[in-house]
């Protein structure tokens, strides 16, 4: 992968997240999607390889212990993030959908999330260290990657009624609606 | 009973046109075309279908009406925000809180109302030759939309989110005021910014777009305004492409709109964005500069009882004493309000994750957040941001935060944490990435004082986008004249707060209705040769 640290910083001054990337990243994720190793829509295989490994982290004290129910709402949480992301524009699309080939990809995962084995394996600390790696990077680039994370994450969770009761919010009042 | 004045509306004949669901190309003539309707769109709509016009209202965003709003943030932010409410500077530094819908920011706002300040008005007249531009002059402006849209001091009880702020400020000596609002018969829900559901906010959505359709004009939603049609130096209309239902993509379907008159009003990004695509001549290269955004630091706070800061209206009280302890053009001044909190705006606004956020999360009841919106654009180190056009067309605003602004947001989050201290908080939590929790207003003092201030460090918002069309005498230092027409082109009014010189230094809605609302009614009586028709 031809990621050199310059056109990294370049791809940054130029303020967008990964915008030579584009092409870089796009098409060996269609050759991944084509050997079947990911879906086949390039962001919602990305996306669905990623973030099952990070909403445990994120959300950890959240997440209900029992295993089954733990694996519904990442799988919850996760369709969470793929809606909130369907509804951004389309330029925030397009740099959403490369972040996460990014951090899909096995030769940026490792180069530039630090991560050394694929994400369904990654340890909690090891994401943990992935997190904390970008949020308190001095690249600009990297710490704008993390913050989409979060805020996916922490938003499609608690757009859900479901999460609400645990915060104590009890939700919008009844309003009789125009008939 | 609450009603649905669309619904009720489409059945007497309004002309509705949703883009996302015609068939083919569409070309139709009006009068005049206004393009937005927020807050600028929305008063010259009334203003000039009510002076006999024909006016064809071009929304990008969809019509929601009172049905669909269902306080819900999972419906709200992708239905009627800009780029679902995540819309951000280029450097990502910022996130911007615009409505993109029928009535646009003024659907999803918090009702807060202020006449423009006098000493904004003041640098306005002194250093852009915006000689109309008093207190005085503007008085009947302000009182006719204050009548309009039932801007008055509000006479319900703030909110304990809301009440912090006094309680706070009034231990230290520091004046908190009432706020006023654009409602009539507030329920005091507070939702506000996820459309209201009672018909009491007294949006564009609810008044001036209805007057206008009950008076012929057609209001096109899903349809967005790509590009002017412009022959020799005469704007003769507007190129607009439909979009999906969605509101993400465009269709492949065209609507040519003609018109003796464009009026643009849509927003402080989308307008500048739109000279831009249009190509009209900018030599002194004005459109798009010095667009400014109040940006906001925020502070939270955890209190001993229940805040329950969702419930009740969103802002009630303010404070203007740290905008008035500098010279405007001195150290950057803040007001002082409160944020209504709600899950998702608290839970991604917040730092942090993990335990840590999950902690905060659940005290969620006593959560209590102040915000400081500061005035960028009185001083030379605050020149604002710049509106560019991406490949696909679209705007984005870069706005680089800097020291000046840092120094301003320090300050802001000192006072804050002092006022929150002041009013009893449990601790404070200054909105930054490396933001603790405090116990202590010492320990707060010393962390705040140390905070690294830097984009994306410290967690800015911005709820107000002004700039970016400025008006002003001189040709070489503005985009068009003090009545918001176009300096080069005939045929164009700008009516939204695009035409700002600067920020208010104030939540601007009042402000763009006021103007508008005087610049509007001297192009009606211009384009019909007799007074523009007073709209209360």
């Amino acid at each position: 992968m031809g990621l050199t640290r310059r056109t990294w910083l370049k791809t940054g001054i130029a303020g967008g997240l990964l915008l030579a990337g584009a092409w870089a990243f796009h098409k060996p994720l269609d050759r991944l999607a084509k050997r079947g190793l990911v879906a086949q829509a390039p962001l919602d295989g990305a996306l669905r390889l990623v973030v099952p490994a990070l909403v445990p982290v994120l959300l950890a004290g959240m997440l209900p212990e029992a295993a089954g129910e733990r694996q519904a709402a990442i799988r919850q949480a996760t369709d969470g993030v793929a809606t909130a992301v369907a509804a951004l524009s389309a330029a925030t699309q397009q740099e959403v959908s490369e972040l996460f080939a990014l951090l899909a990809l096995p030769p940026t995962r490792i180069a530039v999330a630090r991560l050394s084995v694929p994400w369904p394996e990654a340890s909690e600390a090891q994401v943990r260290a992935f997190l904390d790696g970008w949020r308190g990077s001095s690249l600009a680039l990297l710490q704008s990657g993390y913050q989409a994370l979060h805020d996916l994450v922490l938003g499609a969770w608690y757009a859900d009624p479901a999460h609400w009761g645990v915060i104590g919010y009890p939700g919008p009042p009844e309003v009789p609606r125009p008939s | 009973m609450i009603n649905d004045p669309y619904r009720e509306g489409a059945a007497r004949g309004w002309r509705l046109v949703d883009a996302a669901r015609l068939e083919r190309d569409v070309e139709a003539e009006a009068d005049v075309i206004v393009l937005g309707s927020g807050a600028g769109g929305g008063i010259a709509a009334e203003v000039l279908a009510k002076s006999g016009l024909r006016v064809a209202i071009v929304e990008e965003g969809p019509l929601r009406s009172t049905p669909d709003f269902r306080m819900r943030e999972a419906d709200a932010y992708p239905q009627l925000y800009q780029e679902s409410a995540a819309r951000k500077t280029a450097d990502k530094a910022i996130n911007i809180l615009q409505g993109r819908c029928v009535g646009g920011s003024t659907t999803v706002n918090w009702t807060s109302s202020f006449r423009t300040p006098p000493d904004t008005l003041a640098f306005w007249r002194s250093h852009f030759g915006l000689d109309d531009y008093s207190p005085e002059a503007l008085l009947p402006w302000f009182e006719m939309v204050e009548r309009r849209l039932g801007i008055h001091e509000w006479n319900g009880v703030p909110n304990l989110n809301n009440e912090t702020l006094r309680s706070g400020g009034q231990a230290l000596g520091i004046e908190v005021s009432g706020m006023r609002r654009n409602v009539r018969g507030c329920w005091n829900l507070g939702y506000c910014g996820m459309g209201c559901p009672t018909n009491a906010k007294q949006s564009m959505l609810l008044t001036t777009i209805p007057s206008a359709l009950e008076q012929g004009a057609t209001l096109y939603s899903h349809l967005r305004a790509e590009r002017l049609i412009v022959e020799g130096d005469q704007v003769r209309g507007v190129d607009c492409v439909a979009m999906e239902p969605a509101g993400v993509h465009p269709r492949a379907l065209r609507v040519r709109l003609r018109a003796r008159h464009v009026v643009l009003a849509a927003g402080a990004i989308g307008s500048p964005a739109l000279l831009l695509r249009s190509g009209l001549p900018d030599p002194a290269q004005r459109v798009g500069r010095r667009t400014f955004l109040h940006p906001v630091a925020l502070s939270a706070a955890v209190m001993p009882q229940v805040v329950a800061g969702h419930a009740g209206a969103p802002q009630s009280l303010y404070s203007d004493h740290y905008l008035h302890r500098d010279p405007i053009d001195g150290p950057v001044g803040f007001k002082l309000e409160s944020a209504p909190l709600h899950p998702v705006l608290f839970g991604t606004t917040l730092q942090g994750y993990g335990e840590a956020h999950a902690g905060l999360m659940r005290e969620f009841p006593h959560a209590q957040v102040l915000l400081a919106l500061l005035r960028d654009g009185f001083h030379e180190a605050s020149p604002g941001g710049t509106v560019q056009l991406r490949d696909d067309g679209t705007p984005v605003l870069d706005y680089p935060l800097n020291d000046y602004l840092f120094d301003g947001m320090r300050r802001a989050l000192q006072a804050m944490a002092e006022i929150q201290f002041a009013a009893g908080a449990r601790s404070v939590i200054p909105v930054h990435e490396a933001g603790l929790r405090w116990s202590s207003l010492a320990e707060a003092r010393a962390g705040i004082a140390t905070l690294l201030l830097q984009p994306l460090a410290l967690r800015v918002v911005s709820a107000h986008v002004m700039g970016g069309c400025a008006m002003g005498k001189d040709a070489a230092q503005s985009v068009v004249d003090p009545r918001g027409r176009h300096h080069r082109v005939r045929g164009l009014t700008v009516a939204d707060g695009s035409l700002f010189p600067t920020s208010i230094g104030a939540n601007p809605q009042e402000s763009v209705y006021a103007i508008v609302a005087r610049n509007v009614s001297a192009l009606a009586a211009e384009l019909t040769g007799r007074p523009a028709a007073p709209i209360a």
